[in-house]
Formats: C-alpha cells, structure tokens, sequence
C-alpha cells in the first residue's frame, strides 16, 4: 500500500523516481523543473543514493551516464536551454546504449524564451535534438497522477532497452498541485537491466548474438568482474573503436531496430469516446486534459467527437495514427507550438482525411472553449482567448 | 620486483597507437607501476576519458573504462565516484581535454575535492585533431591554428588547481619518470582531488612546427621550462617568468572529501522519519500510508489504460 | 454537476497568497474526501510581484486544471486585485482588506465584496502579521463554508510548524467567527 499526497509534477517525478530504483541524480537548477533536485535533495540522502548539483547542465548529464555505465540506475531534469546544453551527452547515452532518464519540463523558446510559462515545443528536439542517426523514446505524461506512472515506466523501458528516456512535461504540469498516489515499490513492475549469463572472459557489451545485449554491472555482488570498455566512437561488439562499414552500419541499424521491432512494447495511448466519433482530436501532455473537456462539452451538444491521446511520443504512433485515417473524417491536432507533431500525423494520414490544428506558443494553456471552437469551425483560425482584464495580468510589454 | 605490465594491459590491443616519440607511453608506464606498488586489485579501479591522445589510454588499461565525450571525462567520474565511492577513480586526459573545453568541470571538481585523480598529460597543443593550439600552448609558439604564433597567454595547470581548492597537486615530466611515478603514486594514495600535469612531448604536432620535431630536442626544450621546487625557491620572480615548477605542489589532507560529506549527510538525513528514511529501515507502519480503494485510484488515473499496479491487475 | 468549489488567493509574493490555497487543498483531500488542484501562478520577481493560488475543489476528479469560474476572490495587494479579479464570477465572494485595496464601485455591484482588516489584525490582535493568510482562510471557510470548518483546522495543523501552532489556531479561529458573522448578516440581509 502506498500513500496519498498532494503534489505537483515535480514532486511526483522525484518521488516517482526513487519508487522505481533511481540511484544517482545530477543535476542543474533552471525553472520549472527545479522542484525536482529540490525534493530530491531532501529524499535521495534518506534512501542513501547520491545526489549532486554540479556546475553545469552538461556535467549534470556526464555525471548521469558515468553512474548509469557502471551500473545504477540514474536520472537528470531539465529545460529548454539546459536540455539544450544536454544534447550531445543524450547521443552518448545512445550510442554507448546507457540508460538514462532525462526529464524536460518544456518551456516556450527558442533560447531562454519563457522560463515560466508551459510549452510542448521540444517534440522534435526530443527525437532531432542530437546529430547522427539514432532511435529515441519519450513519454508524455497529462496529469501529476500519470506523471507517477509515466516515471516508472521511463525506467523500466531504458532498463530495458538500454536507452535513454526522455520524460516531457510541461510548465503547466510542473506547477498545478494535485491529489497523487504513491505506490510502494513493492507494488510496481520495476525492471532492472539484464545482466550477462556468460563467463567474464566471453562477454562482450554489445554482442552480435543479441538484439539487446545485457550491460554488466562494474560491480556486483557475487564479485565477478566483468571489466570492459565502451566508447563513444562507434563501436563493435567489444564497445573499441570502429570505422569498418559493416560493423558501423550493423550497429547503426541495431540501434534502431530494438526500438522499432518492439514498438508494440513501447506505444502506450489512449481513445477517449472514440467508438463512434467522426472528429478525432489528437493531443498529448497537458493539452490532452483540455481537449478532454472539449470533447465532453461537444458532446454535450450532440458533437460525435473524440479524443486520440498518444502517451508515448517517441516512436510514433504510426499504426494507431494511420488506423485513424480509416475511422473517422477529420482529425484536429491541438498542441502548445506551432506545428510538431502535427507533421507527422500529416505524414502518416497522407491527405486521406482532412487534417486541422489549433497550435499555441504563446505561453499559456490552450482552453478547451478553443478547441470547441475549432470543432465547429474547423476552417477558421483559433484566435488566443483572454479577457483584457487577463491580458492586463501579465503586465505591461508590447 | 619487476612489475608484471601485461596484467593491467589489455595486451590485444598492442602496439600502442601514439606516434613515435610522443611521451603518452612513458605516462603510461610510470602509471601501471605505480598502481602495482599500491598493489591495487583492477577490478576495484575504473578509469574514464574524454577525447584525444592522451584519452586513449582507457583503451589500453584492463579496468572498468569509459572513453566518453570530449571534455566530459571529469564529470563521467564524479558519477561513477558518487555511485560507487569505495572504488578507485581515474581520469586520464590532455590539456585540450581536460582544461580548455573541460575546464569549468576540472575548476569544479578542484573544489568539491572527490577523489579522483587526474593524470593530465600536458603536451602544450591538441595533437590527434592535427596541431591547433589550446589554452596551454606557449605564447608565439606555432600551432596550425596559429601559424604566425599563438597571441594568447597560457594557463598555470597546477597554479588553477591549487586555487581552486584541490588536495592534491603535483606537476611531472615524461623525460623524469622516476619522479613522475612517486606524483602519480602519492596521487592515487591521497584521498581528496589529486592533479598531476605531466609535461610530455609531442613532437609530431607540436615540435615540428616549431622547429623542435627531434623528440629529444623537444625533451631538452621542455625540461628547460621546468624548475624544481627546490631551485624555485632560490629563484627571483623574473627569474621564474615563463618557467612551471615540478614537484608536489600541494597537499592538504584536512579538506573533507566529497563522498565523505555525502555519506555524512545520508546518516543524518536517515535519522529523519520522513518515508524513504523509514522505508531503507523497514519501519514503515500503516500509519505512514493513506489507504486509498480502487475506486479511488480509479478517480485519480480515471482513463481506459490498464493500472498499472500489478497486484491490482488480476482484481 | 457535483460539488465544484474555485477560489483565487491573490497578492504579492512573500504574503502567504500560496500558502493558504495550498491549506484549503491540503483539507480537502486529505480531511475531506474531495479530490483539489492547486496551480499558482508567479512572476520571476520573487518578492513583491503580483502571485496567486488558484484552488478548485470538486468530488470528482479534476481534468482542466483552470480556473474559469472563481467562486472566492481573496485579494492583498492592489496589484493582485486588479490583474486577477477577469475571471471571477459575477455575484462570487471577494474579500480584500480596505487597507491595501481600493474597491471600484463597478466592482461592489458586480461581487459580494467583503471588507477586513487583515493585516492589523493579524498584527495588533494575534501579534504576527505572517498570520493574516491563516485569518484570510477562517474568514472564507466562515463565509462560503466550502469545506468543514474542522478540516480546515486539521490541514492547518499538519502545514504549519509546531512552534506556530497556537498562534495560526487562534488567527483561525478569529477568522472562523469573523466568517460566520458576515454569513449571518448576509442571510438576515435576505
């Protein structure tokens, strides 16, 4: 049996973590996402795992992977610019299959942007963010209470893959309180990194023999001594530097496909009053709690709307996108930017239906009277909806 | 006792990669003995890098190695220490590596005093990535980037480091192994932040280009910027302008170390009856948890996606 | 439609605005079986810049966590009533104290505007100014008896330290009898 308390995104994220095995945390402060290094500080010791803030964001992530090579399970927050920073180290992590889990609280941009207000603007970072080739996951979480959930899950399925995570909030998330339960660990699918079945001397960290080759812990308990090396060169089944094509292109391809063939695994979503709709919104994150009201407030008015949430945004949900194509006449894709993943539902749907958005940078929430707007007119620009006397509460500023 | 090299080698990988003349293999034996003295088990040492020359020694040391992003070494380590402070920790590195682009970490890690330590092998330019000059590049020397002489001033590796709060500060010289082995050993031995900048050769990019491509000509040209302590105090101000004093520079063994004060701190935040502290003891009551029904939780994550608490999923 | 309660704590930062919407949440999900959002907003300045709380209680769970129908308007600070009062409900409870805020006429005919002096209260009367959001939230359980009044004292009792305990009970409690006698003037009024 868990607990019950009332949190913010932050807070459940840092509680969430420890729930789930976190065994290091570095980190950096940079509004909003400052709330977890500041519980984390407070909890990290009384469980006994480290916990630091170190000089940069970029040493923040470094640190994450060094302690996550060697064996521990370990996580680092951020936002817009710090993750930024983060960017390089997030392709370490991918080529050296470390699992890491990197928690943006997005906030609008570009550069320092708008350090207080929600954004969803960092979709195509998460997955573009760092060069090369590479295969990324990343979870979006609508609610404290799924924020939990969503946290553990960043966990297992880096454990898992051996891959960073990147967990995507937003400001809005990290500021709203709510009631939030904890589970015990106990009470919790909790999946820790496979560890070798061979002898020391037949171990290589990243075996050809499989898709997801098992990481060895530097130090176990049983006192077998697995001493290898990784690189963050491409690389061959030794983890030593490797320019030979073969071995370069398979590991490039490896890298992709242990996402790709367990996609299944990884997709998490949700249909909300879908059975019968026509009009499908599609939203995820914060926005997805505002298209709910949406669709019940259209509802209400005999509108046969519904809602397709994607909880994984990395890989994309390209099944479940094109199966919407067949299901209902128009989709509406509503997100706090101005435009991300509203490509790639335009990629997958491929003209087949039409596609509409109500797409938001201004720095506040979109409202739900906004997309019930756009449901009944869908050929119409969705204009930002504040009275002047809001408009007057964020002060002066042309 | 002659030391047996091959155990703490990964002999397959040999020859080493470095050029003819270059000090990175003097360093690196210098490095093994004095491990060996210390009599160490490798499987209790890793050691992480960054990139360049010098950052291939990770290649070549049968420990636990992590040849990581450039100038990232030093806080890759401090991951590693914090999660496992009972292990050894070594970061091996050039001056590119380890001061310009990795500077504000080594400035950092200076202050914090987490034991590691450091062999930074100070060979005046960024030698793999062909010649350009870097923050310890003599002043008008030429590099490829200054072909007409470098116009910037250099950096005293040890002087910064001192300043910075380090435990443990030594500079060596690949052309004195001898000594270098007794810095490197009393490095590893001390318990804070140890530094040892060794100067070392390269004659390939740095030498040639300046007319010093004979590696014993540049020898002789480096040890003749190096005084020792001892002739250093003999020495005037003007008389040590340009010249970088070797010896161990700096010791103090009263700074805590960093996962000393971590480990402190974790026995006082235990006494707490916060939930992870009672949680680590088992002495967890029903009276910490709010029991919360189905129902409830239903209410909390109210959406058509499976619970995810497993012993709820077979209700 | 269920119980569904919003209410706005605004003033500027450093007077506890956040504080006392976070007690009334505090009561209503853990001494309440209600579920509550809390979301405040703020500027970067932190001390001095206009902030606010806004609370929803419901019994059910809460999917868009906004505020658009603020049923009480707490306000402290003349720059925090005038950028936050858009959203409240004509005919909702606002309670400011005179000291701090000029009420525009238009406002009095557009709210229920109640008048305290917080502030000296808190000060001359229970002797600690920090206390006048703790009176604000006795006052609005009083007057609008949006959770029991009991709840609330317990969720005050776990919030603040022990040292402040009797001091924050007894602004409560003023509060509380403040509250309730504005109710009854209001329903005598009727």
């Amino acid at each position: 049996m868990g607990r019950v308390e009332f949190l913010n995104a932050n807070a459940a994220i840092a509680e969430a973590a420890l729930i789930a095995g976190c065994g290091f945390y570095a980190g950096y402060p940079i509004t909003p996402s400052s709330e977890i290094p500041e519980r984390l500080s407070r909890i990290m010791p009384e469980k006994g795992v480290p916990f630091i803030m170190l000089e940069d964001e970029i040493a923040s992530i470094n640190a994450c992977v060094g302690a996550a090579a060697s064996g521990v399970k370990a996580m680092t927050a951020s936002s817009g610019p710090g993750i930024s920073l983060k960017q390089e180290a997030f392709g370490e992590a991918c080529i050296m299959e470390v699992p890491i889990v990197v928690v943006n609280a997005m906030r609008g941009g570009p550069s320092t942007g708008l350090p207080t207000r929600p954004s969803q603007a960092d979709i195509m970072q998460a997955k573009w963010g760092t060069h090369g080739d590479h295969p990324v996951i990343a979870l979006a979480p609508c609610n404290a209470q799924e924020v939990v959930f969503e946290t553990i899950r960043a966990f297992n399925l880096a454990e898992k893959f051996r891959q960073p995570v990147y967990l995507l909030i937003d400001g809005l998330l990290t500021h709203l309180h709510a009631k939030v339960y904890l589970p015990d660990p106990e009470e919790v699918e909790i999946i820790d990194r496979d560890q070798p079945t061979v002898e020391p001397e037949e171990y290589y960290p990243f075996d050809y023999n499989y898709e997801i080759p098992p990481l060895a812990k530097w130090w176990t308990e049983d006192g077998k001594s697995y001493r290898f090396h990784i690189s963050s060169l491409n690389h061959d089944k030794t983890g030593f530097p490797t320019v030979v094509p073969k071995y370069v292109q398979w590991q490039e391809k490896r890298l992709q496909n242990k996402i790709l063939n367990h996609i299944d695994e990884i997709e998490k979503f949700e249909y909300y009053k879908m059975d019968d709709a026509d009009v499908c919104i599609v939203a995820y994150g914060s926005t997805a709690e505002s298209a709910r009201v949406a669709v019940d407030e259209a509802r209400e008015e005999g509108l046969k709307v519904g809602m397709f949430r994607p909880i994984t945004i990395w890989p994309l949900a390209e099944k479940q996108l094109k199966e919407l194509g067949d299901r209902v006449k128009s989709i509406i894709v509503a997100e706090l930017n101005l435009g991300q993943y509203l490509l790639e539902v335009e990629r997958v749907i491929a003209g087949k239906i039409p596609i509409y958005s109500v797409l938001q940078a201004a720095g506040v929430p979109i409202r739900p009277n906004q997309i019930l707007e756009k449901v009944k007119n869908p050929e119409k620009d969705v204009e930002i909806c504040l009275s002047d006397e809001e408009v007057k509460s964020f002060g002066g500023g042309e | 006792m002659a030391v047996n090299y091959a155990n703490y080698l990964r002999m397959e990988k040999m020859p080493l990669y470095w050029c003819p003349g270059c000090g990175d293999g003097i360093v690196l034996r210098a490095y093994i003995e004095a491990i060996d003295e210390l009599g160490w088990d490798k499987n209790d040492c890793a050691m992480v890098s960054g990139i360049g020359c010098a950052a291939r020694v990770t290649g070549y040391v049968d420990f636990h190695t992590l040849h990581t992003l450039h100038g990232r070494a030093i806080p890759t380590a401090v991951g590693v220490k914090m999660s496992h402070p009972d292990k050894h920790v070594f970061v091996f590195g050039g001056d590119g590596d380890i001061v310009h682009i990795g500077g504000n970490h080594f400035l950092h890690a200076c202050r914090r005093n987490v034991d590691i330590t450091v062999v930074l092998i100070n060979n005046w330019i960024y030698g793999m990535t062909g010649g350009q000059h870097s923050c310890t590049t003599p002043s008008s020397a030429k590099a490829s980037t200054a072909p007409r002489g470098s116009y910037e001033p250099t950096i005293d590796v040890c002087q910064t480091a001192i300043g910075a709060g380090a435990s443990f500060v030594a500079r060596g010289f690949a052309g004195d192994p001898i000594h270098l082995k007794k810095y490197i050993k009393e490095g590893l031995a001390h318990h804070g932040f140890s530094l040892i900048d060794v100067f070392s050769p390269c004659p390939v990019n740095f030498g040639r280009r300046n007319k010093l491509g004979d590696p014993v000509k540049l020898m002789e040209f480096m040890k003749n910027t190096l005084v020792s302590q001892a002739k250093a105090k003999r020495m005037s101000e003007e008389e040590l302008e340009g010249k970088f004093v070797t010896g161990i520079l700096h010791v103090d063994d009263k700074k805590p170390e960093l996962t000393d004060s971590y480990k402190e701190l974790v026995n006082k935040s235990q006494d707490s009856s916060d939930y992870w502290a009672k949680y680590v003891k088992g002495t967890l009551t029903d009276k910490d948890k709010y029991s919360i029904t189905r129902e409830e939780l239903k209410g909390l994550y109210p959406y058509d996606v499976e619970t995810p608490l497993k012993e709820w999923k077979k209700i | 439609m269920g119980y569904h309660y919003e209410l706005r704590f605004g003033g500027v930062g450093g007077q506890g605005s956040l504080t006392a919407g976070t007690i009334l949440a505090h009561a209503a999900v853990f001494h309440t079986n209600y579920y509550a959002t809390q979301a405040p907003t703020y500027t970067s300045q932190v001390r001095g810049g206009a902030a606010k709380a806004d609370v929803i209680i419901s019994d059910k769970p809460i999917a868009f966590s906004e505020t658009t129908h603020v049923d009480f308007f707490l306000a402290t600070h003349q720059k925090a009533y005038d950028a936050y009062k858009g959203d409240v409900a004509e005919g909702s409870y606002v309670l400011v104290d005179p000291g701090l805020i000029k009420v525009a006429d238009e406002d009095r005919k557009r709210w229920k505007i109640y008048e305290y002096p917080l502030v000296n209260v808190a000060k001359h009367e229970i002797g600690n100014v920090v206390t006048m959001n703790v009176i604000a939230v006795g006052v609005c359980v009083g007057l609008t008896h949006v959770l029991d009044a009991e709840a609330v004292r317990d969720a005050i009792k776990d919030d603040v330290p022990p040292a402040f305990l009797d001091l924050n009970m007894k602004a409560y409690n003023l509060g509380l009898e403040v509250g309730e006698k504005f109710r009854k003037e209001a329903e005598a009024k009727k």
